[in-house]
C-alpha cells in the first residue's frame, strides 16, 4: 500500500507491505535507525516515537496506520547540530550508558514534559515506566528530567566517608 | 601504577567529566550491529528445539531449500565443529540429540527476514523425546541421565578445571584450608542450611546480534555485539583452525552486556551460514524470546553452608558446598564455579574452611557469565546465613559481622594476606548501617508503622569480589598524537555502557597534563587495529586498561621529549611540558609546541626529525598464580573490592507484600575516578540486584519448557520500582597498583542486594527466607510456616526445578564413586 507520512518534518511517499510495522518502516525503509527494537512486543519502550503528537511503541503500530500521519523520532530531537535542552540534560546527568534505551526514553520524557511541564519525581517515574533501562537504574534519568523542568536541586554524586 | 592521587593536584581524576560517547547515543546516530545493513546481506533464522531432551531422528530441509530467496540451510550433520570456552562440549548446531529447550537444530540464511522465517517453519524435525534431567540435585544421583555421556573425551583446560567423566559434573573445584572437622569439634554452635536461586536472564536492551562475512581464502570478518572481540577471534579461530590473521572482529556500539556477551555466541553459526551462502554477509539477531533460551542465562545455585562458631561469636570452621546448575553446556559456568569457590565465604575470615563447588549439567538453557560472576548468587546464601548464625547464637548481626569480617592481617580462603591497601569492608558496613539507622526505628518510623499497620525492617549485607581471570591476563593501550597536538587512544576494551571510554580519557588527560578535550578514546573496536585486550569483563577494565594507558602516556612523553631535546638543544632531564608545549624548565620561553613535533618536526631548513609520536603501554596482571587443584591455595585476585548494602523495607504483616523504602550502598573503590559514572554503576547495579532479589527468574514446567521467556512474564525493574531513597557512599583506601589508586566496581553493586533485602524483611516480620527471588507470596509463606529449614522447598510449585529434599541424600560423592 502506498502511504504518505511526514517524519521529522520531511514528507515521504512510500509503498509498504500491509504487515510492516512502523518500527521497521522507520529503520529499514527510511534508515532512521535511532529508534531501537528491544522486544518487538510493546513491553520495553525502546521503539517509542511520536505518532500524531502522542507516543506509541512503534513495534505495535503498522506503517499503513501512519498514512497521512506525522511521526517524530530521536533524529528530529536535535536541530542544526545542537542538542535539545532535554538531550543536554541527559548528557549533564550521565543519564546514558549503553544508549540503547535512550531514544525511547527521550521520546517518553518529552511527552511527559509536554503534558506536565513541572513534574514531580513520582510523575516522572510514572511517565517513564514503560521504558526499560537495564544500565542506569533510572535515577540519573529522573534527575535529567527534573533538571530540564526546573525541579532539580543540585546534590553531591557520592557521599565520601 | 604508582601515581600521585592527591585530590588537590588532580585536574580530571575525581571529577564528573561528561561522557565521551553521548553525542552519538543521544541523537540516535551511534551505530550498533542491530542497525547495520551490508551490501548483499542475508538474514538468518534458527530452528529451535521445543524439547528439553530428545533424539533427533530426522531433519527434512527439502521444503526450506526449495523456497525462493533461501541461500543456505544448515543442520547439525553439516557441521563438524565443537566450541567451548573451557570445556569444548557444544556443537554449533545440535547433532544427534538436543540438550535443552530452545537449542539450535537448524539454521537458514535468506534474502529477507520474512523468507528466513518462513523457511525455518518449513523445516521438519522428527524427535524422539527422552526424559530430561532438570533438577541439578537430581542430576547428581547415581542413576541420573547423563547430559554428556562423552564428557571424558572432551578437550578442556586442565590447569583450572576438573570434569568428572561418567557423571553430570562438568567441574569440581575444591578448597581446603586448616582442619575443618577439628574446627567443628571445637565450636560451641554449628549452624547448617541450604540456600538457592533460579536461573536469571541478563536482559541487555540490545539482544545478541552478529554479522559475518566468510570471504575467499577463508578471510572472515565479524561484526558483533560482543564484549570481547579478541576472545571472539581466539575461540573462533580455535574452532575453525584458522590463523588469527584471517579473522577480523569489529565491535561498534554495544547495547549492554552484563556478562551475557562475553565469550563467543552466535558468531560461529552465522559464519557457517555465510560460507554456505558463498561468502555473502549474513546477519542474525536474537529475538527477545531467543535471548532467554537460545542464548545463555545465569546459572541457578543451591548453596549449603555449615558454620561452626565459638562462644564469643568467632567463626572457627565453615564447610561450603555449591551446586551450580550449568544447564546443557559448561560455557562460563565452570569458571563461575571456580571463582565462587575461592571466594565462597564472602568477606569473612574463616580459619578452617572446606569448599566443594560443583558445576552440574542439566537439560536446560545453559549458564554463562553475569554481572558478579557467581557472587550475586552465593552471597545470597552467605549473607542470609550470617544473619541466621548471628540470630541463632543471640548476637546482633552487625556485631557478628564486625567480629568476623576480613581486616588487615586476615588470611583469605586461598591464603592471601589482607593489608590496609586491600580495602575496608567494615568501613563500608558501618557507613550503610549509619545511613539506614540500623538496629532501631526512628520516632517517625514508629509513627509510620502505627499509621500504616505495616512493619518496618532494616537489614545489611556485605560483599566482596575480585576479577575472575587467568593469572596472566593482559591488555595494552596505544596513544597516537595527532597533528594538532591532541591524542587518540586505542584500547581493546569495549564500551558496553560502563563508561570506560570516559574514565580512561580522564586518566590519559591527567597523566599527560593535557586538556581532556584533546583526548579521544575510540569507541568502536577492531581486532585488526586495536591492541589486544583479553575481555571486557570481571570489573578489570579500569584497573588494567587504566594502567596500560598510564604506561602508554609515559612512553609517549618519553618519545616526545627525545625529539624536543634535539630541537630545544637541551637534556631530556631539563625538559618539562604542559598541554601545549614542551619547554626547558629553567628557560620556559625555550619551548616547542606539541603540535610541531606530533607527526615529526621540520627544522627551518626543511630537515625532518622524529616522526609520528606514538606511545605504547602493555600491562599484565602481577603476581597471580593458578590455584592448587586439591587445596585451592594460591593467589587468584588482582584486587578485591569490598562493599555493603543497607536496606529499609516496609512489610504488610498480613499479606507479605513489601516495599523497599531506602537502599544505602557503600564500596571501597580505592579512588573515585568519575563520581557521576561511579554513581551510574552503583545505582544501575543495585537496581539490577533488586530485580534479581524481587522478581526475576526462569520458570520451567515438568518437561523442561521455559514458561516465561518474555517481558510479559519475566519482569525487570522499571522507574517505578526505584526505592524512595537511594544513597551511594564511597570509601577510598588506595589500591597501590591501581591507576591513581582506583579499583574495579562495575559488578559489585549488584551483589548482596538480595540478602540485604531478605535480612530487612526478616527483621520486620520474622520471615525466614532461603530462596530468592523474594516474591510477596514467599514472604507470606515464610511468615506462616515456621519449619526452619525446608519450608521454602516443600512448598515449591511443581516443576520449577528447585532442590527437593529427597535429592539431598544423594551426595556428589555417591555420584562420583558409583
Amino acid at each position: 500500500m502506498r502511504i504518505n507520512v511526514t517524519v521529522n518534518g520531511i514528507a515521504y511517499e512510500k509503498d509498504v507491505a500491509e504487515n510492516r510495522t512502523l518500527l521497521r518502516f522507520l529503520r529499514e525503509d527510511l534508515g532512521l535507525t535511532g529508534t531501537k527494537e528491544g522486544c518487538g512486543a510493546g513491553e520495553c519502550g525502546a521503539c517509542t516515537v511520536f505518532f500524531n503528537g502522542k507516543t506509541v511503541n512503534s513495534c505495535m503500530v503498522l506503517a499503513v496506520e501512519a498514512n497521512e500521519g506525522t511521526i517524530e523520532t530521536i533524529e528530529g530531537e536535535s536541530s542544526g547540530g545542537m542538542l535539545s535542552r532535554l538531550q543536554e540534560a541527559f548528557d549533564r546527568h550521565h543519564a546514558v550508558q549503553c544508549g540503547f534505551c535512550t531514544a525511547g526514553m527521550i521520546m517518553s520524557a518529552r511527552e511527559l514534559i509536554h503534558h506536565t511541564p513541572h513534574p514531580t519525581v513520582d510523575q516522572i517515574k510514572e511517565g517513564l515506566e514503560g521504558n526499560f533501562c537495564r544500565c542506569t537504574g533510572y535515577e540519573q534519568i529522573i534527575e535529567a528530567v527534573l533538571d530540564v523542568t526546573g525541579g532539580y536541586t543540585a546534590k553531591e554524586e557520592l557521599i565520601h566517608v | 601504577m604508582y601515581e600521585n592521587n592527591d585530590p588537590r593536584t588532580l585536574a580530571y581524576v575525581g571529577k564528573s567529566v561528561l561522557r565521551k560517547d553521548t553525542s552519538e547515543k543521544l541523537t540516535g546516530t551511534a551505530t550498533y550491529v542491530s542497525d547495520m545493513v551490508l551490501p548483499g546481506m542475508l538474514y538468518a533464522q534458527v530452528k529451535k528445539s521445543p524439547h528439553a531432551r530428545a533424539r533427533i531422528v530426522k531433519v527434512d530441509i527439502s521444503k526450506a531449500k526449495a523456497l525462493a530467496g533461501v541461500r543456505a540451510v544448515l543442520t547439525g550433520d553439516d557441521l563438524d565443529y565443537r566450541i567451548g570456552l573451557y570445556i569444548v562440549d557444544k556443537n554449533i548446531l545440535a547433532k544427534g540429540e538436543v540438550r535443552h529447550y530452545g537449542e539450535a537444530v537448524a539454521a537458514v540464511a535468506a534474502t529477507s527476514l520474512e523468507i528466513a522465517r518462513k523457511a525455518v517453519d518449513l523445516i521438519d524435525v522428527e524427535y524422539e523425546v527422552m526424559q530430561p534431567v532438570l533438577n541439578h540435585m537430581d542430576a547428581l544421583k547415581t542413576d541420573a541421565v547423563l547430559v554428556h555421556p562423552d564428557l571424558g573425551s572432551y578437550e578442556f583446560i586442565e590447569a583450572a578445571f576438573t570434569p568428572v567423566p561418567k557423571t553430570n559434573i562438568a567441574n569440581w573445584t575444591k578448597l581446603r584450608k586448616g582442619d575443618v572437622e577439628a574446627g567443628f569439634a571445637e565450636a560451641a554452635y554449628v549452624v547448617e542450611r541450604e540456600y538457592d536461586n533460579p536461573s536469571v536472564q541478563h536482559v541487555p536492551m540490545e539482544t545478541h546480534v552478529a554479522i559475518v562475512r566468510w570471504g575467499a581464502r577463508d578471510k572472515v570478518t565479524i561484526w558483533s555485539s560482543a564484549q570481547s572481540p579478541f576472545t571472539v577471534r581466539n575461540l573462533f579461530c580455535h574452532t575453525f583452525a584458522l590463523p588469527l590473521g584471517n579473522v577480523r572482529v569489529i565491535v561498534p556500539a554495544v547495547g549492554g552486556g552484563f556478562g551475557g556477551k562475553a565469550g563467543i555466541h552466535l558468531e560461529p553459526l552465522v559464519a557457517c551460514l555465510s560460507k554456505k551462502a558463498g561468502g555473502l554477509p549474513v546477519k542474525l539477531q536474537a529475538s527477545r524470546e531467543e535471548e532467554f533460551s537460545l542464548l545463555p542465562c545465569r546459572s541457578a545455585l543451591t548453596y549449603r553452608i555449615k558454620t561452626g562458631v565459638a562462644e564469643d561469636g568467632r567463626i572457627i570452621a565453615q564447610k561450603m558446598e555449591m551446586f551450580w546448575d550449568a544447564g546443557a553446556y559448561a560455557d562460563y559456568a565452570v569458571n563461575v564455579t571456580r571463582a565462587s569457590g575461592y571466594s565462597a565465604s564472602g568477606p569473612y575470615e574463616i580459619p578452617n574452611a572446606w569448599v566443594d563447588a560443583y558445576t552440574v549439567y542439566t537439560n536446560k538453557p545453559y549458564g554463562t557469565a553475569y554481572r558478579g560472576f557467581g557472587h550475586v548468587e552465593f552471597h545470597w546464601g552467605v549473607e542470609r546465613h550470617m544473619e541466621l548464625v548471628a540470630r541463632t547464637i543471640g548476637m546482633d548481626p552487625l556485631e557478628f559481622r564486625r567480629r568476623n569480617a576480613l581486616h588487615p592481617g586476615s588470611i583469605t580462603l586461598t591464603g592471601e594476606k589482607i593489608t590496609s591497601h586491600t580495602g575496608d569492608v567494615v568501613a563500608c558496613m558501618e557507613a550503610v548501617a549509619r545511613s539506614i539507622g540500623y538496629g532501631k526505628l526512628t520516632a517517625a518510623e514508629k509513627n509510620r508503622e502505627l499509621a500504616t499497620g505495616r512493619k518496618i525492617g532494616k537489614g545489611i549485607a556485605l560483599l566482596q569480589k575480585a576479577p575472575a581471570m587467568p593469572s596472566n591476563t593482559a591488555t595494552a593501550a596505544v596513544i597516537k598524537m595527532n597533528g594538532d597536538g591532541s591524542v587518540t587512544v586505542n584500547i581493546g576494551l569495549t564500551e558496553i555502557g560502563q563508561g570506560s571510554t570516559t574514565a580512561l580519557a580522564q586518566i590519559v588527560a591527567e597523566r599527560l597534563g593535557f586538556d581532556i578535550g584533546k583526548v579521544h578514546v575510540m569507541v568502536d573496536k577492531d581486532t585488526e587495529s586495536d591492541p589486544y585486550d583479553w575481555q571486557t569483563v570481571a570489573s578489570k577494565g579500569l584497573i588494567m586498561s587504566g594502567n596500560a594507558c598510564i604506561l602508554a602516556c609515559e612512553d609517549l612523553l618519553r618519545r616526545g621529549y627525545a625529539v624536543a631535546s634535539h630541537v630545544l638543544k637541551a637534556c631530556v632531564e631539563d625538559l618539562a611540558h604542559d598541554g601545549e608545549n614542551v619547554y626547558v624548565r629553567h628557560d620556559t620561553e625555550n619551548c616547542i609546541p606539541w603540535r610541531s613535533i606530533a607527526i615529526g618536526y621540520a627544522y627551518p631548513d626543511g630537515k625532518g626529525i622524529g616522526g609520528p609520536l606514538i606511545g605504547v603501554g602493555s600491562y599484565i596482571a602481577q603476581g597471580l598464580s593458578n590455584l592448587d587443584k586439591e587445596t585451592g591455595q594460591g593467589k587468584p585476585a588482582l584486587d578485591w573490592t569490598f562493599g555493603a548494602h543497607g536496606i529499609i523495607c516496609e512489610v504488610d504483616p498480613v499479606t507479605g507484600e513489601y516495599a523497599v523504602r531506602k537502599v544505602a550502598s557503600a564500596f571501597d573503590v580505592g579512588k573515585v575516578v568519575n563520581p557521576a559514572l561511579l554513581r551510574g554503576q552503583i545505582v544501575g547495579g543495585m537496581i539490577q540486584g533488586l530485580g534479581t532479589a524481587t522478581c526475576e527468574g526462569y520458570i520451567y514446567d515438568d518437561a523442561g519448557h521455559l514458561l516465561n521467556p518474555s517481558f510479559t512474564d519475566n519482569k525487570i525493574p522499571t522507574a517505578r520500582d526505584l526505592p524512595m531513597e537511594i544513597e551511594t557512599i564511597v570509601v577510598e583506601n588506595s589500591q597501590i597498583d591501581g591507576p591513581y589508586g582506583a579499583r574495579g566496581v562495575a559488578e559489585h553493586p549488584m551483589i548482596s542486594v538480595a540478602p540485604a533485602l531478605g535480612n530487612a524483611i526478616q527483621s520486620a516480620v520474622d520471615a525466614d527466607l532461603a530462596h530468592m527471588p523474594i516474591r510477596f507470596e514467599d514472604v507470606w509463606r515464610a511468615m506462616h510456616d515456621k519449619h526452619p529449614i525446608d519450608n521454602w522447598i516443600t512448598k515449591t510449585p511443581a516443576g520449577s526445578c528447585r532442590s527437593d529434599p529427597a535429592a539431598r541424600i544423594h551426595t556428589p560423592d555417591a555420584a562420583i564413586s558409583p
